[in-house]
């Protein structure tokens, strides 16, 4: 279609990491479906390390690229390094996206930042939480804001 | 290779090129008085000719312009500049296409007003809403013929003679409807007709604009005199040329291409609304452009589709925001009463006359895969 690179195509033609893992050990969403983008991250973490990670996405080719791509370079990761996948990262690793796919469809590495979060909150390890600077983003899913509060929504509604 | 946007843009009929090669390579400006200016002065005139006889117009009622969204700038601002000592009010439809729609906000900063009349839930604006909407100070109407995006057909005739009995100058943007049904400015009671030369197989970056005899409009492109003194400029020979024998062949040809096209279409909606659990047909059933097929599917994004059919080689559209500049899915779907979420899921289909049944079942065939696809991986198939 020529907006996206041959990294982005490729991904989205074989997306890696696609599916639920239904005994998750934490779970992140993020966008709204009104946006055109929703996405959710599963993970399995054992000794502080992401060992599984799946994901499932409704939006553009940008949408379902970035997901898998953001599954790929957190498998094997600690917590710590997974958090450091920021969205610049993410368009980094797939050769760069169109600039208004940045912020509307790039939302890979929140779901994973989530997905941790909510890890550490069932596990009720909050020092952690607080120790790695999350508290914010547990306050956002506290109010159960997954799905309404994600910098999309400016651009939407522009 | 199933081609199947043609809304976004046709190819350019073999015969029209050939019409058109000469006057690439000639010199003549139609303005000249010498022999080599009289020859592209008299192409231009047969070509106008060509386009006045497609539309039940008189040659001296058309004019040349660069494209339907110029024709549409000229109508709507030159018809309103013109005559804005009779009144400043203006009523049009909420599913205009973007040229018409974005000059009436322009003409809402620089004092008039302007009603835009709601759609139904297939895309069909009532006669009795435009009635109502007509008041004293209005003095122009403009309602498209046919939407490109969603197929409908819009009750034409007897709106324009509501539009007529109330005193007002009616505008049709003809565009997606010229060479697909009938195209009678009589019929119409129309005063402006925007028309594409593209669209009909003709070059791309012609367009024309009928003008009812003593309608009085204002030019928006100052220059020369061309064009009866209605848009200035050197005419853009090859292109006229190239429209005019578009226009010729569509006379010809449009019938049996439009029952030929109708068929498939026919065959293509019914084949994905069957194939396809939860999938919906945009726009009117019946009132339906005969090369259309405007779907939408619940779960999944438009953009995700059209990449996953280009895979396959077919190209399609969509109305979903992902792919428009704007990140806004089209105005148009929202006219219909359609949730984000839906408009989101929209592709457009549009046949065209080299488009070939093998076309269609191929994409029956491969449509229905790239959908259950995208739905295995979309979270919101899962919550349903």
């Amino acid at each position: 279609m020529g907006v996206y690179s041959e990294k982005v195509m490729e991904h989205f033609r074989n997306p890696r990491n696609v599916g639920v893992i239904e005994d998750a050990d934490g779970v992140g969403t993020v966008g709204n479906p009104v946006c055109g983008d929703l996405m959710t991250m599963y993970i399995k973490v054992e000794d502080d390390r992401i060992v599984d990670i799946k994901f499932q996405t409704f939006g553009c080719g940008a949408a379902i690229a970035t997901s898998s791509m953001a599954t790929e370079l957190a498998k094997g990761k600690t917590l710590e390094e997974a958090l450091k996948i920021t969205r610049q990262t993410v368009a980094e690793a797939l050769g760069g996206l169109p600039a208004p796919k940045m912020h509307c469809s790039n939302l890979a590495a929140d779901a994973l930042r989530r997905a941790i979060v909510d890890y550490l909150r069932k596990k009720g390890d909050f020092d952690r939480i607080k120790q790695l600077g999350l508290e914010k983003e547990l306050e956002k899913m506290e109010k159960g804001e997954e799905e309404e509060d994600h910098e999309h929504g400016e651009v939407c509604e522009a | 290779m199933p081609y199947m946007d043609y809304a976004a843009g046709c190819p350019i009929d073999e015969r029209v090129v050939e019409a058109m090669v000469p006057y690439f390579k000639e010199p003549g400006n139609p303005s000249s008085v010498h022999s080599v200016g009289l020859k592209a002065r008299n192409a231009v005139e047969e070509a106008r000719q060509k386009v006045a006889e497609l539309i039940n117009a008189n040659a001296d009622e058309v004019i040349f312009t660069s494209g339907a969204t110029e024709s549409n700038n000229l109508a709507i601002i030159g018809y309103a500049m013109r005559n804005a000592s009779k009144g400043k009010h203006i009523v049009t439809t909420a599913i205009e296409h973007i040229s018409i729609i974005n000059v009436c906000k322009y003409l809402q900063k620089n004092g008039f007003e302007v009603t835009y009349i709601p759609v139904d839930r297939y895309g069909i604006v009532s006669v009795d809403s435009i009635e109502e909407a007509i008041r004293d100070d209005t003095i122009l109407v403009s309602v498209q013929h046919a939407s490109s995006e969603i197929g409908t057909i819009q009750e034409i005739e007897r709106i324009g003679e509501v539009v007529k009995s109330k005193n007002a100058a009616f505008h049709v943007d003809a565009t997606a409807s010229l060479g697909k049904i009938e195209v009678d400015v009589e019929k119409m009671n129309a005063d402006l007709v925007t028309l594409s030369s593209n669209d009909i197989y003709g070059p791309r970056g012609v367009g024309g604009l009928y003008i009812r005899k003593g309608v009085k409009i204002q030019p928006i492109m100052l220059g020369g005199g061309q064009e009866f003194g209605l848009r200035g400029g050197t005419e853009n020979v090859a292109g006229i040329v190239g429209f005019g024998k578009a226009a010729e062949i569509a006379k010809q040809e449009w019938r049996s291409e439009a029952e030929r096209l109708a068929k498939m279409r026919d065959k293509m909606i019914d084949g994905i609304l069957k194939a396809v659990e939860e999938s919906y047909l945009n726009g009117h059933p019946e009132k339906r452009l005969p090369n259309n097929i405007a779907v939408r599917f619940n779960y999944v994004e438009g953009e995700s589709i059209l990449l996953s059919l280009d895979m396959e080689d077919i190209q399609a559209s969509t109305g979903s925001a992902c792919t428009s500049k704007t990140l806004q899915p089209s105005h148009v779907l929202m006219a219909l009463g359609l949730k984000h979420e839906e408009a989101h899921g929209s592709v457009l289909f549009t046949l065209g006359r080299y488009s070939k049944e093998e076309d269609v079942d191929y994409v029956l065939e491969k449509l229905p895969g790239i959908v259950e696809r995208l739905r295995m991986m979309s979270p919101l198939y899962r919550r349903r």
